[in-house]
């Protein structure tokens, strides 16, 4: 009952890879710029090819971060302009905060929510888990700090400047402020970039939330984590080439809306 | 400056389309009719792609979506516990016994089984290959204690690791005290690192046959079976719903529908076939417990995973019975 199949395996498989075409790592040097070079390759393929595994992936990844983005720019423009603009008591402390949360770990944050959206979780009736949904949730919450600090950044560095400049001109006092917001927009479009990138190349969330389910919450970087794991180097190393041109593609983009 | 503000509005609206756009999407697969049925999986069955040909059978056949998570088998019980998975498939019996004695799991049954292997690096510093699995692990204590030799550990609480440790109590070490040792590395992660760190460090470790066969052959590691076959390193598979007594709202009639599948003649064919490389990676279980075939095999799965004396004892029966007929 094939007790005896697995004998000589070593060699057997041994031969059976000689017949493939793809990298082999031979006299112990691995050749890693000619398995990024193959992944280049691979990347392409799969791109001008459509696989629609990879499509769904990557769609499902600009989706997810997207809406995540577009979430928390509700709450922490706002806010960043706030604590930006404002002088109020606790402002120092405020900014403390949101500048420590930027080095949240994305696991021990996926693996809080998860106990929280689990079904004996206190958040288990809206069943959530293994849903875009959860995931959306947990990278808005992982994000909110970066946007928040860089919008209060982006307006402290151009606040007091141009609010002295708006007045001397004889503007009021909503027209500086006014004033003072298109001056740092160009930054604030940044932090909302930034925010993108930082979410749409988590791990950790997408994976103890989503759960990594084909079809269903499956995106780029738990992909590349699953492929990885599989030992199919080459596909992971495609996927994250593909993840870098959007995050590349987004970039060049927001510098020529900046340059304009 | 004054052209930021509408080029800046496309790029909201855009943005608002395509959230759109997969939210919609993503409510109307999702709104199909579909039921769906949540696995929580040992890596080795996911990662070797045998689920994936199970689950393609399987959606063409039934109006259910099967979601697999694939973790280790200790987080996979912690998942069923937490009512996040309808069912469990996992390779520990000492911890599925554990699963169905705590009233979480019904119906368990064995549906496959295969072996593990330790494997080393060509030089074999311990000089094991060919021995039994009990000399074997001495030597290499041995070795690594002279310090010629390391040993790699999951130490994860998955599958391989709960084998693992079995294997190091009846050499008749422990492995919470070898753990401290020198020589004794953990990788707290999963197979496929765990090899490539034994690759690295011209290290032994266990693994089970698929994701070694995948590295191997993929040309990612270079190490050999040195210890295979044998009682020891026997490694059974099998299915356990979650109870919904126990944890309410879970799907059970659909998880015993997959249950019903995996069991059946034609979802063990599907195991049967499934090959890596032109080899078989898991051998199905089902049919050879229920004839009962007076073999060497069948004999070991009944000592290392039966409770006595049966692959599910009758009080963690529920409904079913023709899962049981023998």
């Amino acid at each position: 009952m094939g007790q005896n199949v697995q004998l000589s395996i070593a060699e057997n498989t041994q031969n059976s890879i000689k017949t493939r075409t793809s990298i082999i790592i031979e006299n112990g040097r691995s050749h890693m710029v000619s398995e990024i070079i193959e992944g280049l390759k691979h990347a392409i393929n799969l791109i001008i090819s459509g696989d629609p595994s990879v499509l769904d992936a990557t769609f499902r990844s600009i989706y997810v971060s997207g809406s995540a983005t577009l979430l928390v720019t509700v709450w922490s423009i706002p806010l960043g302009i706030l604590i930006g603009y404002k002088k109020f008591p606790g402002r120092r402390i405020v900014k403390g905060i949101f500048n420590a949360m930027l080095g949240m770990p994305t696991v021990g944050l996926g693996l809080i929510l998860y106990l929280m959206l689990s079904r004996s979780g206190p958040l288990g009736i809206l069943r959530m888990l293994y849903t875009p949904y959860a995931i959306i949730i947990g990278q808005a919450i992982l994000i909110t700090p970066i946007m928040v600090s860089f919008t209060a950044n982006a307006i402290e560095d151009v606040a007091p400047e141009v609010k002295d400049l708006a007045k001397t001109l004889g503007a009021s006092e909503s027209q500086a402020s006014l004033a003072v917001f298109k001056e740092a927009l160009p930054s604030i479009i940044l932090a909302i970039v930034a925010s993108f990138n930082r979410a749409i190349a988590e791990l950790g969330v997408a994976l103890m939330l989503g759960g990594n389910i084909s079809g269903l919450t499956r995106v780029l970087t738990t992909t590349i984590a699953l492929e990885t794991t599989r030992g199919n180097f080459e596909l992971a190393i495609a996927l994250t080439i593909i993840l870098l041109l959007i995050v590349f593609a987004l970039s060049f983009v927001t510098n020529m809306l900046k340059r304009e | 400056m004054r052209r930021i503000l509408p080029l800046w509005l496309i790029t909201i609206m855009l943005a608002v389309i395509i959230s759109a756009a997969g939210t919609s999407y993503y409510i109307s697969s999702i709104s199909r009719e579909k039921r769906t049925l949540v696995i929580s999986t040992t890596t080795s069955l996911y990662d070797t792609g045998l689920l994936e040909a199970i689950e393609k059978r399987f959606e063409e056949k039934y109006p259910i979506d099967l979601y697999f998570i694939s973790v280790g088998t200790g987080l996979a019980i912690q998942h069923a516990m937490r009512g996040d998975a309808d069912v469990i498939l996992v390779h520990a019996p000492s911890k599925e016994l554990k699963f169905l004695e705590a009233g979480y799991g019904v119906n368990r049954k064995i549906i496959a089984y295969n072996f593990f292997v330790i494997v080393g690096p060509e030089s074999d510093p311990a000089g094991i290959r060919g021995l039994s699995v009990e000399e074997a692990l001495k030597k290499i204590v041995d070795a690594g204690r002279r310090g010629v030799a390391v040993w790699i550990s999951r130490g994860d609480e998955s599958g391989t690791h709960t084998k693992e440790k079995i294997l190091w109590s009846y050499a008749g070490f422990s492995w919470s005290s070898l753990k401290d040792e020198p020589w004794f590395l953990e990788t707290g992660s999963g197979m496929g690192k765990t090899l490539l760190v034994a690759n690295e460090r011209e290290g032994y470790t266990l693994s089970d046959i698929g994701t070694y066969l995948k590295y191997y052959g993929a040309g990612l590691i270079k190490l050999k079976v040195l210890v295979e076959q044998g009682k020891e390193l026997l490694n059974v598979y099998s299915v356990i719903a979650v109870n919904p007594d126990k944890v309410p709202k879970v799907n059970f009639r659909d998880a015993m529908i997959f249950i019903k599948f995996l069991t059946s003649d034609e979802g063990q064919k599907i195991i049967e076939n499934f090959k890596v490389y032109g080899y078989s990676l898991f051998y199905p279980a089902v049919k050879l417990l229920r004839e009962n075939v007076n073999s060497e095999v069948v004999q070991w799965i009944k000592e290392y995973a039966y409770f006595n004396g049966t692959e599910c004892p009758v009080k963690y029966r529920r409904e079913y019975p023709e899962l049981y007929k023998d």
